[in-house]
């Protein structure tokens, strides 16, 4: 019956590809070629071969610098986000009294957008620094923790969500068997709630990493670099080499293409290291 | 089982929680208690209750409103998310079951381009974006729309294929049978049945395109502000001068609709969390 249907492929999807073309596809082939120009804008591209990817890393220390700070902010995010969302899930799951309220309390956050959250979470921290008379700009240190309690704020209520559906695909059985055979809470947490969890961590721990390596909105918001561009992730580092110092663009792309290689490397490295562990039921 | 844990450790374990949720809600709540504080008095003193002095009513909320632009914003924010949602619902869900029901070699390239796109970066890709949809003069309120289907179709293609996948395809030839062709029998067949993933990929752009900043303020510029924009160009001040009391108003105005698509739509929002989780 489908014989016919290629006759149909303009009006099914001819007008998503061409937005596709125009907003992803051509902008990224231009992007991976102007990375080995030099230009100002994108109609006067001179090829340089390498020389962007080598400035990148030799003209200044900012793209190593960012890269430093948004690995450690990274890591960081990872293992607190998900410490936190993980012990809210096993709390929430114990039919506790308001417990729907809570959880959505803790989800929320995560629905406001980054520019108006960072703004929303600088006047509290602000406030508080305020006390010993500076603000977050005053030294790296302050900016790098209010970055993760921000993002700790953003995330954990999301991967708590994400949790939470894994823990309640638990087989309750399992968990009685266990009791049974005189497994502590402790032990049945290890060996039987976390092994049959590992897809959610899985999951969760892949999203805490891209979102926190890609993070944007919230850097711009609550820090904007400061001081001196000490706080800048690759992502803000990257938007000022396009748009903020001229003559730079090409080393701004070249830098993105490489953030992109990063993201794709560390996306795929710690799927398969957590997927490795994954059981089944 | 037991039904609830009602005993005193279960009281033990809510009071921590308790703790903790007030701490998430102090940062939004700090917001809402300063929008209504003349501006002088924000950042001097954010933790103070509005007194006879500081409280000024709705007053930031009307400079808000009216100096910055918001209410026009606000209006833009909305055309955009509503008709970039309703192409990429229509369009993807349109796109994923060709692809899925044809079965052709380009279409499974096409498929894996539609998904690759999902793990590169927008840094990427947004300057040479930025110039092609200048040179094809998409840099509108109207033209962002198609921008956001290309950007947002390698996502909403991937859940809904997945969900094309699963379903027969025989009641759509019965449909072909009796005389219907592919157009009438995706809108009056397919289209119902993969509803639920529709709505799901609708919540997901829904959130990602109203709280966008970057895109937006490349393509738009700063003369058609979304609310993010708005919000991000009025907190750098002109000149140097923040009202921090407009600011206030106007996160309290960007977080508010939030909230309440929040509450309306609240078990689908769960559900698209959870469905959009599964793309890692």
């Amino acid at each position: 019956m489908y014989k016919q249907l290629n006759r149909w492929f303009p009006v099914f999807v001819l007008p998503t590809l061409a937005a596709f073309c125009v907003a992803f596809l051509v902008p990224f082939v231009m992007g991976v070629w102007l990375s080995f120009h030099r230009f100002t804008t994108v109609t006067n591209a001179r090829f340089v071969g390498l020389e962007n990817y080598v400035r990148a890393f030799t003209e200044d220390d900012g793209f190593l610098r960012a890269l430093g700070f948004t690995a450690g902010f990274t890591a960081v995010s990872i293992l607190t986000v998900n410490l936190l969302a993980f012990t809210l899930a096993l709390l929430l799951t114990r039919r506790l009294r308001g417990t729907n309220i809570l959880r959505s309390i803790f989800f929320m956050p995560n629905l406001i957008g980054g520019i108006v959250l960072g703004y929303v979470f600088s006047l509290l921290v602000n406030g508080l620094l305020a006390f010993w008379g500076v603000d977050i700009t005053f030294s790296a240190t302050y900016g790098f923790w209010g970055l993760v309690a921000l993002n700790i704020w953003q995330l954990s209520g999301y991967m708590m969500v994400i949790y939470i559906a894994g823990l309640q695909n638990v087989p309750g059985e399992l968990l009685e068997a266990a009791a049974i055979d005189g497994a502590s809470a402790m032990t049945a947490l290890r060996r039987v709630k976390i092994p049959l969890v590992m897809p959610s961590i899985t999951i969760c721990t892949f999203l805490t990493l891209t979102n926190s390596f890609k993070l944007f909105d919230q850097n711009l918001a609550l820090t904007a670099g400061a001081p001196e561009r000490q706080t800048q992730m690759l992502a803000l580092d990257i938007y000022q080499s396009f748009y903020g110092r001229v003559g730079w663009q090409g080393v701004g792309q070249a830098k993105a293409v490489l953030f992109f290689l990063l993201v794709a490397a560390l996306a795929a490295l710690q799927l398969g290291l957590t997927r490795s562990r994954e059981v089944d039921a | 089982m037991r039904d609830r844990d009602h005993g005193r450790g279960g009281w033990l374990l809510l009071v921590p929680l308790i703790l903790l949720a007030a701490v998430f809600l102090l940062p939004v709540a700090l917001v809402l208690l300063n929008s209504f504080k003349s501006r002088l008095y924000i950042s001097s003193a954010p933790f103070a209750l509005p007194d006879a002095v500081t409280f000024v009513g709705f007053e930031n909320y009307l400079t808000g409103l009216n100096t910055a632009g918001f209410a026009a914003a606000f209006g833009r924010s909305l055309f955009i998310t509503v008709g970039s949602v309703l192409l990429l619902v229509v369009g993807c869900s349109m796109t994923a079951w060709f692809i899925v029901r044809s079965g052709s070699r380009f279409c499974k390239l096409l498929y894996y381009l539609f998904v690759f796109s999902m793990i590169v970066p927008f840094q990427m890709v947004m300057y040479t974006m930025t110039f092609v949809v200048g040179r094809l003069n998409l840099d509108s309120v109207v033209g962002i729309l198609p921008v956001y289907l290309g950007f947002g179709s390698g996502l909403s293609i991937f859940m809904l294929a997945g969900f094309v996948r699963a379903i027969p395809a025989e009641i759509e030839e019965a449909a072909t049978m009796d005389g219907c062709n592919p157009l009438q029998s995706f809108f009056r067949i397919v289209l119902p049945v993969i509803r639920p993933t529709a709505v799901t990929v609708a919540i997901l752009n829904a959130m990602w395109i109203w709280n966008d900043y970057l895109l937006p303020y490349l393509v738009l510029g700063t003369d058609q502000k979304t609310i993010p924009v708005t919000i991000q160009i009025a907190m750098q001040g002109a000149y140097g001068a923040t009202d921090y009391g407009g600011l206030m108003a106007m996160l309290v105005l960007a977080i508010l609709p939030i909230i309440a698509f929040y509450l309306v739509g609240q078990k689908y929002i769960i559900r698209g969390v959870i469905a959009g989780a599964v793309k890692g």
